[in-house]
């Protein structure tokens, strides 16, 4: 295997090829050894491998040869569950002795069903009853209580993959800060450092800033919107009026910088679209202080209001070895007491400069998965206002030339869902070949599913607001 | 309990006097509708074509329905021929009427009157997401938020398309939504309404062209109100909501 770091590329023939049973073997040993399995896809007549070692802060890549068929991974390795479906919907190439081989993104006919005379099928969606995106649920329960869930999506699939190969071009870019809306930035971002890598360009400490503060407004709208949803879903209507509203002044603060509400536009390979002048900046300050202070009100309601722990708290657990085993990213693990987060483990950018702490939880249950993320919204805050405050100087916006030919570029970014990877792949002419894209939602649907097991059905909304994945980062 | 009422005091009272007041302002950098200005061209230059992402300019017309609101056009034309206001009115009735010539635009115009009659004080929408990013639904459920309030116009969201009296469509129609669309759109009781939101819906967006989705609702279904944005601002969706109901100018 080869090793590299986040956003560092590599020659494609500097990864050399592994006798397939080795590569499963390799894999399989690394993913028992701690690593995690960050994306895994076919390209031209390869199996390939980006694993994340979070404490060695190191990406380890590998391939293999491979035709028709191989020996699954999963049995071995729960992790490439989600991977090998995928794989074998998008290439045909089969996993062979995979436990539950079907599509995971063009539907299925065939779910899993536990037989029993008391046992009942729910089927919900794929249209909802909200303004929501399209994802169908199927439960098998007993009573009210769910033995299984299966999640089949794919109803937002556009081609998006499919869309980047052969770029960069004039629409890439509004393709990535499309894969999933809310989440402009950190895709953003994750197409950027890798351009900038394959390019050589040198993007500003000024530039490096700016993105840091989109990143984190993004988090704090997207985490301040979730908690008052969650509140939402429990009945206690106070907070989930107010942080409603909450989350608009986050996005607002984002309109400020560039004009949209969800970043569009922000982040451009090289650097940034937009400055942020001494007054704007005072501007930000004071509403970031104005919001936070609002938010503080708001959620420190939730913890102290009985009714709302009595369901928060022992609802959708998931133990810590579960969503090691799973692979889970994000508040949904970190709330389960894994300390994984790519700001930390691999720092690029202004992360490279400025730390932030890694805010976890033990109970693993919806509680924890809320509290999280009021740990890290009042950490981004301090992040965002510092930033502001101290912002240095540099040009916005580096040229970026040429994409080196026959790399191959690993880039993470810590969305405020979770790990965002994206792993760009140029041909002799430094185009993109492959441009293959992991949203945290992707590892994260399947740690929805297991933790539903033995939930009562009527808080399976609950359990669902507390992960809120994304269906179009998904399916792509 | 009394702290639940304290905090609710102190977040006071926050949603818009819009229509009858003044409306929320919008940041500096807001992208509203454009101008266009042709006659500064020069000839045979076709700068901003080439930077556009979707083909929304060509001729000296700007395109709504495909537009993405990034300016990369603004940037690139070397004189100042295209330009973004703060207008954040721009929904129309005609998918013809989205396309900017100069500084003219012809808003969307009333429902007739028995329609009116219908919908005017009471509209019940049913909302299908269709794959698009959801940043247009993220934006659409902002206006059930205390800022908007979106019910004090009898406008609402509903469970069912049984309850509705339209759609509201967002994202291109993938192939794999385009049952699930049609099948909710035979379920809602006639006379009904097609919203259709964003540049995805009324013209594929950025995924435009792709053989996994069509390119809008348009193809699929009769559209009576296009909301222009990616996203639509709620102020753009509110208004040509009302707009169409007859209650707004
Ligand atoms: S602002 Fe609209 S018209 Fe201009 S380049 Fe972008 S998408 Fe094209
Ligand atoms: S129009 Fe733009 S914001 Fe709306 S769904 Fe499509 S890509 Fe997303």
């Amino acid at each position: 295997m080869t090793t590299v770091h986040n956003a560092e590329p590599v020659a494609l023939d500097m990864v050399a090829p592994l006798e397939p049973a080795r590569f499963r073997d390799e894999v399989a040993a690394a993913v028992r050894g701690g690593a995690r399995l960050s994306a895994w896809f076919h390209h031209q007549g390869r199996l390939w491998a980006a694993l994340a070692r979070d404490e060695a802060g190191e990406i380890q890549l590998a391939c293999a040869p491979v035709q028709g068929s191989y020996p699954a991974l999963t049995p071995r390795c729960a992790q490439a569950h989600w991977f090998e479906r995928e794989l074998f919907e998008d290439s045909g190439i089969r996993p062979e002795g995979h436990p539950g081989l079907k599509p995971i993104r063009s539907g299925t006919a065939d779910f899993f069903r536990v037989e029993g005379e008391e046992i009942h099928e729910v089927a919900v969606g794929p249209v909802h009853a909200g303004v929501i995106e399209p994802g169908h649920f199927r439960f098998q329960c007993h009573g009210e209580d769910v033995l299984h869930l299966e999640i089949s999506l794919g109803y937002q699939h556009r081609g998006v993959e499919a869309m980047l190969a052969g770029g960069p071009d004039r629409r890439t870019i509004h393709v990535v800060e499309t894969l999933a809306g809310d989440t402009s930035a950190g895709h953003g971002a994750a197409y950027c450092q890798a351009v900038e890598a394959l390019s050589g360009a040198r993007v500003s400490a000024r530039a490096m800033a700016l993105r840091g503060v989109a990143l984190e407004l993004e988090r704090l709208a997207n985490h301040a919107g979730d908690l008052g949803a969650l509140a939402n879903d429990v009945g206690y209507l106070p907070t989930a009026s107010f942080c409603g509203r909450i989350r608009g002044d986050f996005l607002n603060m984002t309109a400020l910088l560039c004009g949209s509400r969800f970043g569009r536009g922000l982040l451009r390979p090289g650097g940034v679209g937009f400055d942020a002048e001494a007054g704007l900046r005072r501007e930000l300050l004071r509403r970031l202080d104005e919001a936070l202070r609002d938010a503080a009100g708001a959620v420190e309601l939730l913890w102290k209001s009985e009714s709302v722990m009595a369901r928060f708290e022992g609802a959708g657990t998931l133990a810590a070895e579960s969503c090691l085993e799973l692979g889970l990213v994000g508040p949904a693990a970190r709330a389960a007491g894994l300390d994984r987060d790519v700001r930390h483990d691999f720092p690029h950018g202004v992360y490279a400069f400025a730390q932030i702490p890694v805010s976890t939880a033990r109970t693993g249950d919806v509680f924890a998965r809320a509290y999280v993320r009021w740990l890290e919204l009042q950490r981004s805050a301090a992040f965002v206002r510092d930033l502001l405050e101290h912002l240095p100087q540099g040009r916005l916006r580096a040229e970026t030339g040429p994409l080196a030919a026959e790399r191959i570029c690993v880039s993470l970014v810590e969305g405020w869902r979770g790990e965002i990877c994206h792993v760009a792949v140029t041909d002799g002419q430094g185009r993109f070949s492959r441009y293959k894209v992991v949203d945290p939602s992707f590892h994260n649907w399947f740690g929805l599913a297991a933790a539903m097991r033995g939930q009562p059905i009527s808080d399976f909304p609950l359990c669902n607001k507390s992960f809120n994945l994304s269906y179009c980062g998904h399916d792509l | 309990m009394f702290k639940a009422l304290i905090a609710r005091l102190k977040q006071g009272h926050r949603t818009t006097p819009w229509p009858d007041g003044p409306a929320p302002e919008l940041p500096e950098r807001f992208a509203g509708r454009p101008r266009l200005d042709a006659s500064r061209c020069r000839d045979g230059c076709a700068a901003c074509a080439a930077v556009c992402p979707t083909g929304a300019l060509s001729g000296g017309a700007l395109d709504l329905g495909r537009c993405l609101f990034c300016r990369a056009c603004v940037e690139a034309c070397p004189e100042r021929a295209v330009e973004f206001t703060r207008e954040p009115a721009m929904a129309a009735r005609r998918r013809e009427d989205l396309v900017v010539r100069g500084g003219a635009y012809r808003l969307a115009e009333a429902l007739e009157a028995e329609s009116r009659r219908v919908f005017g004080r009471s509209l019940k929408l049913r909302q299908v997401s269709a794959g698009g990013c959801n940043a247009c639904e993220s934006d659409l459920n902002v206006l059930g938020t205390i800022g908007w309030d979106l019910g004090r116009f009898g406008v609402q969201f509903v469970a069912s398309p049984r309850h509705a009296d339209g759609l509201l469509v967002t994202g291109p129609v993938t192939a794999n939504m385009r049952e699930a669309l049609l099948k909710t759109w035979a379920a809602v009781p006639s006379p009904k309404l097609v919203i259709a939101a964003g540049a995805c819906a009324i013209s594929g967006g950025p995924y435009r062209g792709r053989p996994e989705a069509h390119d809008g609702c348009g193809q699929l279904l009769p559209v009576d109100l296009f909301i222009p944005g990616c996203p639509p601002h709620p102020l753009t969706t509110l208004d040509g909501i009302l707009r169409l109901l007859g209650r707004l100018g």
